[in-house]
């Protein structure tokens, strides 16, 4: 085993745990809760890129528990209105497995001092079927308060780089200090991945300072995909992207105004559009807008004219809860909420697991296809609409598992050989380069907003131009190894690119193989313009084969569910 | 400009090894500079969720929406008190 202390300045650090768990947000915070209720001696560690306390998605708060059945739902239900959004395409397994827990996980987060909005009788609030309204501000110190009450062990500030893989097995991560010229080679028994989704891998709506004005984290830049990419791990789903239909400008949440206060989608003529479309979910409204737009009947709007001033002023308070600028945009525009109709617009492509459905290929455990992995929340694929409660049962789930698989597993040893790899891998962007992690980002969210379907092609996409992507996507693999970082700082910014580079790079195959449309906008072909069940009612998968530096795509039917024998 | 600190009430939160906006920013974007005086290093790169303009007890740091994003010049100010959060626009 390495017992090296220091190499090139840089001191080692060796961590032990029973189970590591990458990520402390939403799911991950879950995941570790969960383990020391069940075993409180067990020895978990979550180490976290940035600050448990305001880290991943959640960092500004939320608005809404936007899974949960209310009256008269069943996780049946809540399976079809998943299987509609996603045009049949589900994991009926995982989404089941995750609707039967939706409102008990709901239950313990309000335990813990997540503040639910209810009404006289004590019976929380209901927004339409599935939805219900809280107070959604502190979640995330809410979260982490739970985690560190619970005696698992957080180590912040620190970026994953790659999984430490002995014998097929993931037996820990090599890390490095976001701050401190530290390199960690943490060694777990088996490993959560909790790393959510990635964003930033297209050109975003706003240039200059607004750039990371988007949707998601532009701080999630899909460390877990990437790595379980490198590592061989099979991935699903990458095609089925996910665009937020948002506020435009400040790309603050819809949801609120439309489901909360019932804004109805108008285009500039003040007609009501959803219904030309027969739109009724999430793709489907996005689409109708985009078609508003190129018909020449847009700006399209969320109408809050209708609202009262009672209403407006919740509405402010709703988006000081979740989305503050929303409430600045109002004021520098000398508006009240209720003054104007609100323009919508579309925003950026993301890949993620919890609105859309792609991550890692996992079985009902959440186990991966690698042994000793588990993926749970917004990195693990199959379950779309998983929102906020569905990642908490994710990672209830994977912990669970992960908790029972580790009863006869120890902690392994580490080559020297392969932590000098790693540390070399990682390290030597610092030693000098060409090119900045600013440019390389550019580069590569003109590529993909050009070429893959982003904003500035309406979200189309054809067999040339993802060629032409998947060409200079090659390409760009030379500037990846001449990037440079002055500091620790830069040198995480360079792997968030790097990563980010990785996903693109499988989401290309992912695009390019499925030959039809079956998310509108989200995934479509203008070169195989219509839904084609009898040939795609498969999912689409891929694993990436490192001694050929190339994908293999795997398709997958609807039912197959990842069966591992006893002996995994 | 997406967070303004004020240097007039900004105190390095008493000269602490690791001041909270420096510990919270999700994107990691404050430092000290070399005077001991906390600076945003990359504007741009912030989300303007106000994580640190929640945090900060001396209601040093306000949110403003950038340009690019419509904003003209509007500030947010957060202060918490009795575990309650109040906001301040002007």
């Amino acid at each position: 085993m390495t017992t090296l202390k220091k190499v090139e300045g840089f001191e080692i650090r060796q961590e032990n745990a029973d189970i590591l768990i990458i990520g402390g947000g939403t799911a991950g915070c879950m995941a570790a809760v969960t383990i020391k209720e069940k075993e409180p001696e067990c020895n978990v560690i979550v180490v976290e890129k940035a600050h448990i306390d305001r880290s991943g998605c959640l960092a500004a708060g939320v608005n809404a528990i936007n899974a949960y059945l209310n009256p008269g739902q069943t996780p049946e239900s809540f399976l079809e209105y998943v299987k509609n959004d996603a045009a049949g395409i589900v994991r009926e397994d995982l989404v089941l497995s995750i609707a039967k827990e939706l409102n008990d996980v709901t239950k313990k987060v309000e335990a813990w001092g997540l503040p639910i909005y209810k009404d006289d009788a004590g019976n929380y609030l209901h927004r339409g079927k599935r939805s219900i309204k809280i107070n959604g501000e502190p979640i995330k110190p809410v979260l982490a308060k739970a985690v560190k009450k619970s005696g698992v062990r957080v180590i912040n500030r620190v970026n994953c780089t790659n999984y430490i893989i002995k014998n097929g097995k993931v037996m820990g991560v090599f890390a490095f200090s976001t701050r401190e010229k530290v390199f960690y080679v943490m060694r777990a028994k088996a490993v959560i991945c909790a790393t959510g989704g990635a964003a930033g891998l297209y050109r975003p709506n706003n240039p200059g300072e607004a750039r990371h004005k988007m949707w998601y984290s532009p701080f999630n830049t899909g460390a877990g995909y990437a790595m379980g990419i490198r590592a061989g791990a099979e991935m699903t789903s990458f095609e089925m992207r996910f665009i937020a239909l948002r506020i435009k400008d400040t790309i603050a949440p819809t949801g609120t105004l439309a489901q909360g206060f019932g804004a109805k989608q108008i285009n500039s003529r003040g007609e009501e559009y959803l219904s030309k479309y027969g739109a009724k979910n999430t793709p489907m409204r996005l689409y109708a807008t985009l078609e508003e737009n190129m018909a020449g009947r847009g700006p399209c709007f969320l109408d809050t004219t209708l609202l009262s001033a009672e209403q407006a002023e919740e509405v402010k308070n709703a988006y000081l809860n979740m989305c503050p600028t929303m409430v600045l945009w109002w004021k520098d525009h000398g508006l009240k909420p209720n003054q104007r109709p609100l323009e919508i617009t579309g925003s950026e492509p993301y890949v993620v697991g919890g609105h859309t459905q792609s991550g890692y290929w996992v079985d009902v455990k959440r186990r991966t296809t690698i042994r000793g992995l588990w993926a749970a929340g917004d990195v693990a694929g199959g379950a779309p609409k998983k929102y906020v409660t569905g990642c908490w049962v994710e990672g209830k789930i994977a912990a669970l598992a992960a908790l029972e698989y580790i009863e006869d597993k120890s902690v392994e040893e580490v080559s020297e050989e392969l932590m000098r790899q790693e540390f070399a891998r990682v390290t030597r962007f610092l030693r000098g380069g060409q090119f900045s992690y600013g440019e390389l980002e550019e580069g590569l969210q003109k590529i993909m907003d050009e070429y893959a379907g982003g904003l500035g092609s309406n979200y189309g996409l054809n067999e040339e131009k993802l060629m032409i992507a998947r060409e200079r996507l090659i390409a760009l693999d030379k500037l990846v190894s001449q990037l440079k970082a002055e500091d620790m700082f830069e040198l995480t910014r360079v792997h968030e690119v790097i990563d980010r580079y990785w996903v693109a790079r499988a989401l290309i195959v992912h695009l390019l193989y499925r030959k039809e449309t079956r998310w509108p906008c989200y995934q479509s072909r203008l070169d195989y313009p219509t839904k084609n069940d009898d040939r795609w009612l498969v999912f689409v998968n891929s694993v990436y084969h490192a001694d050929k530096n190339l994908f293999k795509v795997i398709e997958r039917p609807l039912k197959e569910v990842l069966c591992h024998d006893s002996s995994y | 400009m997406t967070v303004v600190i004020d240097s007039g009430k900004c105190n390095s939160c008493g000269g602490a090894r690791e001041p909270l906006c420096l510990r919270i920013c999700p994107g990691d974007l404050f430092h000290k500079q070399s005077d001991g005086r906390v600076a945003l290093r990359k504007k741009e790169e912030c989300w303007d969720c106000a994580a640190c303009v929640k945090e900060c007890r001396q209601q040093a740091l306000s949110l403003m929406l950038p340009v690019e994003a419509g904003g003209q010049g509007a500030k947010l100010c957060a202060e918490k008190k009795d575990l309650r959060l109040f906001w301040k626009i002007e």
